[in-house]
């Protein structure tokens, strides 16, 4: 294996809880992808619990939650006490969604990495995303 | 090695680690994959393959959810294409295989092509090797699945399933162009549409035709895999295939095959990468392409100077 | 709509102007772009003429108000009788919050209810089910049972006012519930006014809250047609919806096409189940989104109605007028909402409800400024409401029919969409069908396609979003923001788990036992029998998660073909 093979980053794009409102997860995940990146989609209805061993089997760089529904609060910081739990909170934890202010102070607080809300481009996440990733092997 | 330690004692990240080291071709990766090899071989390696939207991963999803039932430990590789423009990937083969994620005795990798053809990625055969290490008994390979030519996972899997759908007209085509000499078990999926029996039909009519390969008589099955339908047929007739390779040796000579090809391309990728790292560290790369390129001398020649200046 | 002869000329005169007027001008103040696009992405010509309509007929295409094919509008008098109903979509935490939400609604002189459901009871879960944990009441109220829809309901005279609810998925259970209430109020069923989402397939295409596959979800939903049309004639079973399907991304032509084609399917199947087309297109109404580009919308709307009048009256073979109407609700794109400057979202809305009004719509939401960020608070509702009641009634557009017709923009715009959303029929009928065409992910695939390239375009700034890609500001906006109180989840809980304990549990096995037969025979397909029986569960005080749980049982639950 001494041949030169390209590092990617690979990024998680989860839709936890409930809503179905995938079109910004949707959206980031192209974008990620013609960034360069390997997206790794699991689809809508999402439990915190699937999310994380998910992310541990694919060895993700970071994890892109999308959550509209106002479940945030419950939703996010879950994802990031598993990730803890499993000696995996290396791996950057960012959020989307219709998020108020005053939550993405704590949401902070809780680890997550940054939030993006609606009106954010995707060049600021994938910018957002190559900055912060761990640097991998 | 801490790492392969963790790794046969079952540690998930520990494993996932590796895998990203071998994708990304890291030089960590070499050592845990020589210190894994002992412990890799029992694991049974099944490929699925077959068109786009045939439902592989429903297949593939289905096919874990019995041999769970029949408390086999499952490992999933599912290949999806880099775009070629941008290098990214989008890896979505996992949606329909979601309802295992919590499943410790399940594996699931989404591995990117990364320019490799042939269906699989390059590290697939190394990925399969570290889950077999970590102890999976069995491990389904679900290849890319763009049409092109997927035959490399006949040379990686014990079984091979080949699978189809009905109602389309040119996949039966695309099998007869090819697949129909991989495929040890056929599937017809999505079976409760129009035109399944006429497909399973001329399936079993080309098969009929095709040269006889050792005895096997590669048979057609029916499943809807979104309704679970025929599955528990399907994963009997896997193993009755793995019987049937079992009791002749068959088993240890798919094996055989498997470790001279991995050793070949061993060899070729370390050799030619030896090869020109000494050979671009003594300089002389640039110019010797450039009088291959002025036509001052025939790249043939000049392979063979540089063997010879190195010894080989 | 001009003669031959008159177009030729015009041609000619169009020419002649390009050549000496246009052309120098160019030259010394050229346009802002080489091309100029709609919200949608669709070209748009510098100048719309005569020449730009050919082969179209007055009488035929658009014809008056209140008649066949209905392009001008559904009613002959439109606004100049009757406005549009002001109807604010409400609902948050439990049912004694959204009662006490609804009667500050009412008093505000809305004139109909409209229902948000929470996720857990829009996916048919129970608030205690754990995968409802931390979403109890967030994006609407929640409602487990007839004794949470009592509370809902309570001291409003369902016999008065109309009630939307937007719900699809559980839709016959909701809707059972709310008979169930208006039994106890004593309002006979041919009073009974409102409607139910209900409509099934955009959440394949679009939303995504379904839950099991799709023809037995589709007969579910046949089901309540076939209810509605032999016992509650004043209620609409199916909003067929554009909205969500624009929301996910679509352009309006798609939402337009993807919409009608469901609706057809909804029709081909309440005739396979035995109705009269007559006996129940009637009652099918719409739901439209209107987004910011304002001619482009106001086509939508006028191609959509003359679409279906042709649909039903021709393909359905339809002899009542009343079931060539498409009568429709409308809601501002929350699409369209930034989170940047949140103020400019007043205008926004402001522009959209125009549209819809020009557009035509028989009833109307408006969004609030705050909504890209949580649910709207009371204050910024208001504005939302206010902003319909100054259109209504300062800004003169109400006065007369149509007022956009005869705009040659307008009109080849509408032309432009009906003849688009009839090449879409064309393709989704090669698919097999708008069932087959979701099984392959035809309409999800055209909807992400268009969703990302309108985000390219944004941030190539092709597309400009005041406030967000120019004109924006370091300082950030601080408005009110409503949060829902936490303990509502829990308090929710509480009175499910008393419920629980209180009912009588034999009437309830029963009453599901009942159900789940009324389920498993396909052959019972077209009979009617599933709503009374949801009806005689939700009267036994059955949850609606367990009701929905003897479908899942019977049929199973869907999962979606990956398309991104």
């Amino acid at each position: 294996m001494t041949t030169q093979v390209e590092q990617k980053i690979r990024v998680l794009i989860a839709k936890p809880g409930l809503d179905g409102h995938d079109r910004g997860a949707k959206v980031i995940a192209r974008a990620f992808r013609d960034a360069g990146m390997e997206v790794i989609y699991t689809g809508l209805r999402q439990t915190p619990e699937m999310i994380a061993s998910a992310a541990i089997q694919e060895d993700v760089d970071a994890i892109g939650l999308s959550c509209l529904s106002g479940a945030h609060m419950y939703l996010f910081p879950r994802v990031m006490e598993l990730l803890r739990e499993r000696g995996a909170d290396d791996i950057v934890v960012f959020g989307g969604g219709t998020i108020p202010d005053e939550d993405i102070q704590k949401l902070k607080a809780a680890g997550i990495a940054a939030v993006f809300t609606p009106g954010a481009t995707t060049g600021e996440a994938i910018e957002f995303v190559r900055t912060n990733v761990r640097k991998t092997v | 090695m801490e790492l392969t330690r963790k790794i046969l004692e079952g540690d998930v990240r520990a494993a996932a680690r590796l895998m990203t080291m071998i994708e990304n071709g890291a030089s960590e990766a070499r050592a845990a994959l020589k210190s894994l090899y002992p412990h890799t071989g029992s694991g049974y390696i099944i490929g699925i393959t077959g068109p786009p939207g045939s439902g592989k991963s429903t297949l593939t999803d289905e096919l874990t959810d019995e041999l769970r039932k029949r408390r086999k430990t499952v490992g999933i590789v599912a290949v999806d294409p880099t775009s070629p423009f941008t290098g990214g990937a989008i890896l979505a083969d996992r949606i329909r295989m979601q309802r295992h994620s919590l499943d410790a005795d399940v594996f699931i990798r989404s591995m990117a092509t990364r320019g490799h053809l042939g269906g699989l990625a390059r590290a697939t055969n190394d990925i399969v090797d570290v889950m077999d290490a970590a102890g999976k008994e069995v491990i389904l390979i679900e290849t890319v699945g763009v049409g092109q030519d997927e035959v490399e996972v006949v040379g990686t899997a014990h079984t091979c399933v080949v699978v189809s759908v009905p109602g389309l007209g040119d996949e039966v085509q695309a099998i007869k162009a090819g697949i129909l000499e991989i495929g040890d078990i056929f599937v017809v999926n999505k079976a409760d549409r129009e035109g399944a029996n006429r497909t399973a039909t001329e399936l079993e009519m080309m098969l009929h035709m095709a040269p006889d390969t050792g005895g096997w008589l590669p048979k057609v099955y029916k499943t809807v895999a979104t309704k679970g339908k025929g599955i528990v047929e399907l994963v009997d007739a896997i193993f009755e295939h793995k019987a049937f390779l079992d009791e002749r040796d068959l088993r240890k000579k798919k094996g055989r095959e498997r470790s001279e090809r991995a050793f070949l391309t061993l060899l070729q990728e370390t050799l030619a990468a030896r090869t020109i790292e000494r050979f671009k560290r003594n300089g002389s790369m640039k110019e010797l392409i450039e009088r291959i390129a002025d036509r001052e001398l025939d790249p043939y020649t000049a392979v063979e100077e540089v063997l010879e200046s190195i010894g080989l | 709509m001009h003669e031959k002869r008159d177009i030729k000329r015009i041609e000619q005169e169009k020419e002649r102007w390009e050549a000496e007027t246009l052309k120098p001008t160019l030259k010394n103040a050229p346009e802002r772009a080489e091309r100029f696009t709609s919200v949608s992405m669709a070209p748009v010509e510098r100048l719309y003429t005569p020449a730009d309509l050919p082969d179209r007929d007055f009488m035929k295409d658009l014809g008056f108000p209140g008649e066949y094919p209905y392009t001008r509008g559904v009613h002959p008098t439109m606004y100049r009788a009757k406005l549009w109903t002001m109807r604010m979509f409400a609902g948050y935490g439990t049912a004694i919050e959204t009662n006490r939400r609804f009667k500050y609604l009412l008093q505000q002189g809305q004139m109909g209810l409209s229902t948000a459901f929470d996720l857990p009871t829009l996916m048919g879960y129970d608030s205690d089910h754990p995968f409802a944990a931390g979403e109890v009441g967030k994006c609407g109220v929640a409602i487990d049972s007839l004794a949470d829809m009592e509370v809902l309901f309570d001291g409003i005279p369902l016999g008065e006012v109309t009630t939307s609810m937007t719900i699809t998925s559980p839709a016959s259970v909701l809707w059972a519930m709310y008979i169930a209430v208006c039994e106890k109020q004593g309002v006979p069923y041919h009073r009974i006014g409102g409607t139910i989402q209900n409509d099934i397939l955009k959440e394949y295409i679009a939303q995504k809250e379904y839950i099991y596959p799709i023809e037995p979800s589709v007969r579910l939903v046949t089901d309540t047609v076939l209810f509605g049309a032999h016992h509650l004639p004043r209620w609409n079973t199916i909003s067929i919806s554009g909205y969500h399907i624009r929301e996910a991304g679509a352009t309006a032509l798609q939402e337009l096409a993807f919409t009608l084609a469901d609706g057809m399917l909804y029709v081909e199947e309440a005739i396979k189940a035995g109705l009269e087309v007559d006996a129940f297109a009637p009652r099918l109404s719409f739901f439209f989104d209107c987004h910011n580009d304002l001619f482009e919308e106001v086509a939508k709307f006028r191609a959509a109605r003359r679409l279906w009048a042709r649909i039903v009256r021709e393909k359905f073979e339809a002899k009542d007028p009343r079931s060539w109407l498409l009568r429709t609700h409308a809601q501002t794109a929350g699409v369209a909402l930034t989170a940047q400057q949140p103020h400019n979202n007043i205008a926004r809305v402001a522009i959209q409800a125009l549209a819809g009004v020009l557009g035509g719509t028989q009833s109307l939401h408006t969004n609030a400024m705050d909504e890209a960020m949580a649910l709207p608070t009371e204050g910024a509702a208001t504005i939302a409401l206010r902003t319909q009641q100054i259109i209504a009634y300062e800004s003169g557009v109400t006065n007369t029919v149509d007022p956009l017709a005869g705009s040659y923009y307008v009109e080849a715009l509408t032309n432009q969409m009906e003849e688009g959303a009839w090449e879409y029929f064309r393709r989704i009928e090669d698919l097999g069908g708008m069932i087959r065409a979701i099984e392959k992910g035809f309409p999800q695939r055209e909807i992400a396609d268009a969703a990302y390239a309108y985000q390219q375009a944004i941030e190539r700034e092709d597309k400009i979003i005041v406030g967000v890609n120019r004109f924006t500001e370091k300082e950030e906006h601080q408005i009110p923001l409503l949060s829902i109180d936490r303990a509502a989840e829990g308090r929710q809980i509480d009175r499910l788990r008393e419920l629980r304990r209180s009912r009588d549990k034999d009437l309830v096995v029963r009453s599901l036992d009942a159900l789940r037969q009324a389920a498993v025979g396909k052959d019972l397909w077209g009979k009617d029998l599933l709503m009374p029986k949801i009806l005689d569960a939700v009267r036994a005080y059955a949850t609606q998660g367990e009701i929905m749980d003897v479908f899942r049982e019977v049929w199973g639950e869907y999962t979606e073909p990956s398309i991104i």
